[in-house]
């Protein structure tokens, strides 16, 4: 029940940009957004709730380029996804770096392994792959049938 | 961003580190003795560990992500397991959790004997560094006795562990911590008492608690700056909420509280193993597995608090028998970035103990020092000659003090 309250409270305080949101486990919620609204709901859970980042996680599928954006609320054990789905022809979203340092090289290391774009990125040298493959190969990409 | 000075020299630690000897690369932007901006480079030795686990079936990829890291090599497997009973649903026998808890414990005590000993290797206290790997042995010598390795257990498996600790075993392990504890009455006793060691590491390499969340840093590098987090009290695994122990923190953020934090927190992983040992003995033997026969579609996050922080694990499946994405965040990936807060401002010097203070892994993020003229390309000095620098300033403070 207290889970549920959760997801309720969450759905009622966050900002515009939420798709829906969802339980997958006892304490793990994804919330799946617009690509425009991360800045604000990002932000929202950084700043306003205080949550932790973790990390991003990006995967290509046949809905295109989808991150998920891992938050911790170490107050009450739960790990909360922002999940978004980025075009196949133009996967571009804006960089949470200027809000939070954390995310500096996990945004350069997903530009590089799966080709998608950051936007205003502070500082957007190569992470891992400099000298190590071609421009242009994303080894991370996937070929759909 | 780095501001080129007329007079500013860049200083590699790397390609290849002198101490630590792993690969990765940290640039010194220096005026003087002073450190004016700090980059990494990583890369050097990308093994691709994420690819190569879509290649491999659910129980193979425990063998693969115990290699991401070779100190603290159980707490991937760990991270992994409880991932992967997320999306399977399942948990563990208590007499598993009991050993998993066992396990990591003992991991988190080598590891901090570990870093202490470099820690005091890098300051020109080789007696820290003798002392502390020596009775770092005993830890490993017990690991040897229940997994038949000194690392690289292969203990774990989805629904429970593979070996159960038993017997002769429990009484060996109680004995190794009841030794362990005198020991690390000792050598609290010598660091923190120690006026040398005090003028070295207090207010060198400060990280506030701000920087730390900037970060996003975990472990005792966010514990040091009084930032409470700890993923084995805040979402428990394993047999930490069956048992009693306290999460430790420092307030000042500096080397010398990251030290504290280390030392005092293995008195805590002394009780969890006594404890876990006890709760062993109350359930029944040869129960450390469930049968999980199939993995079904569907996304898992798994942590774990490794040696050095919260190692963080993300599986998507897709109903067959292996990963279709596997994220792997190991803590050292957060936690070296705040080297640009604790590195600027500070002596050539200080800066090698800064960069040393967060444990920094590079197996598990990602090479020989330089230092090399910023204009005309001269060397200045090598890796050793960056250490002695190190020592020195140790002897000086011992001279004036």
């Amino acid at each position: 029940m207290k889970k549920q309250t959760f997801l309720e409270n969450m759905r009622e305080q966050l900002p515009q940009g939420v798709i829906q949101t969802g339980q997958i486990r006892d304490n793990r919620f994804v919330i799946d957004i617009e690509p425009a609204a991360l800045l604000t709901i990002a932000g929202y859970l950084y700043h306003t709730l205080k949550y932790r980042f973790i990390i991003a996680s990006a995967f290509h599928t046949k809905k295109g380029f989808e991150i998920m954006y891992h938050f911790s609320d170490d107050a009450a054990g739960n790990i909360i996804n922002l999940h978004v789905i980025l075009p196949q022809d133009q996967p571009e979203i804006e960089s949470l770096t200027h809000m939070l340092s954390g995310a500096n090289w996990i945004e350069r290391e997903m530009r590089e392994i799966l080709g998608i774009t950051f936007r205003n990125h502070p500082e957007p040298e190569k992470l891992i792959s400099d000298g190590n493959w071609a421009e242009g190969v994303y080894p991370y990409r996937k070929n759909f049938k | 961003m780095i501001h080129k000075m007329a007079n500013q020299r860049i200083i590699p630690v790397g390609p290849y580190h002198p101490l630590q000897e792993e690969p990765e690369l940290f640039k010194l932007y220096c005026e003087g003795e002073t450190v004016k901006d700090i980059k990494w480079e990583t890369g050097y030795n990308h093994r691709g560990i994420e690819k190569l686990s879509e290649s491999k079936t659910f129980e193979q990829v425990f063998f693969l992500v115990e290699r991401i890291c070779g100190i603290c090599s159980t707490s991937h497997p760990f991270a992994y397991a409880n991932c992967m009973e997320e999306i399977a649903q399942v948990e563990p026998p208590n007499r598993a959790k009991y050993i998993r808890s066992i396990v990591g414990e003992l991991e988190r005590l080598h590891s901090h004997y570990l870093w202490l000993g470099l820690a005091g290797h890098f300051l020109g206290y080789n007696t820290v560094w003798m002392w502390a790997w020596k009775y770092r042995e005993p830890i490993l010598d017990l690991f040897e006795i229940i997994s038949g390795n000194r690392n690289s257990y292969a203990m774990f498996k989805i629904g429970g562990v593979r070996r159960d600790v038993t017997g002769d075993q429990i009484a060996l392990a109680r004995k190794t911590m009841r030794d362990l504890k005198k020991k690390n009455d000792l050598l609290t006793k010598a660091v923190t008492d120690d006026p040398v060691i005090h003028a070295r590491t207090k207010g060198v390499g400060t990280l506030t608690k701000a920087d730390v969340m900037d970060y996003a840093a975990v472990g005792p590098t966010a514990r040091a700056s009084g930032w409470a987090i700890d993923v084995r009290r805040d979402d428990p695994y394993a047999a930490y909420d069956m048992v009693d122990w306290k999460v430790i923190t420092a307030d000042d953020g500096d080397v010398f509280a990251k030290t504290q934090v280390r030392l005092l927190e293995n008195y805590e992983s002394i009780k969890i193993i006594e404890q876990c040992l006890d709760g062993l003995e109350k359930e029944p033997e040869g129960d450390i597995e469930l049968k999980v026969k199939e993995i079904p579609e569907g996304i898992g996050t798994g942590r774990a608090e490794a040696p050095r922080g919260e190692v963080f694990h993300f599986v998507k499946t897709d109903g067959s028998n292996s990963p279709v994405r596997h994220k792997i965040r190991a803590p050292s990936y957060v936690n070296i970035a705040t080297f640009k807060k604790a590195c600027v401002g500070q002596t050539i010097s200080d800066a090698t103990i800064s960069l040393a203070a967060v444990d920094p892994c590079y197996c598990c993020t990602e090479r020989m020092a330089f230092a090399y003229d910023w204009h005309s390309g001269d060397k200045i000095y090598d890796g050793n000659q960056l250490v002695e620098r190190s020592r020195k300033e140790t002897e000086r403070l011992k001279n004036t003090l």
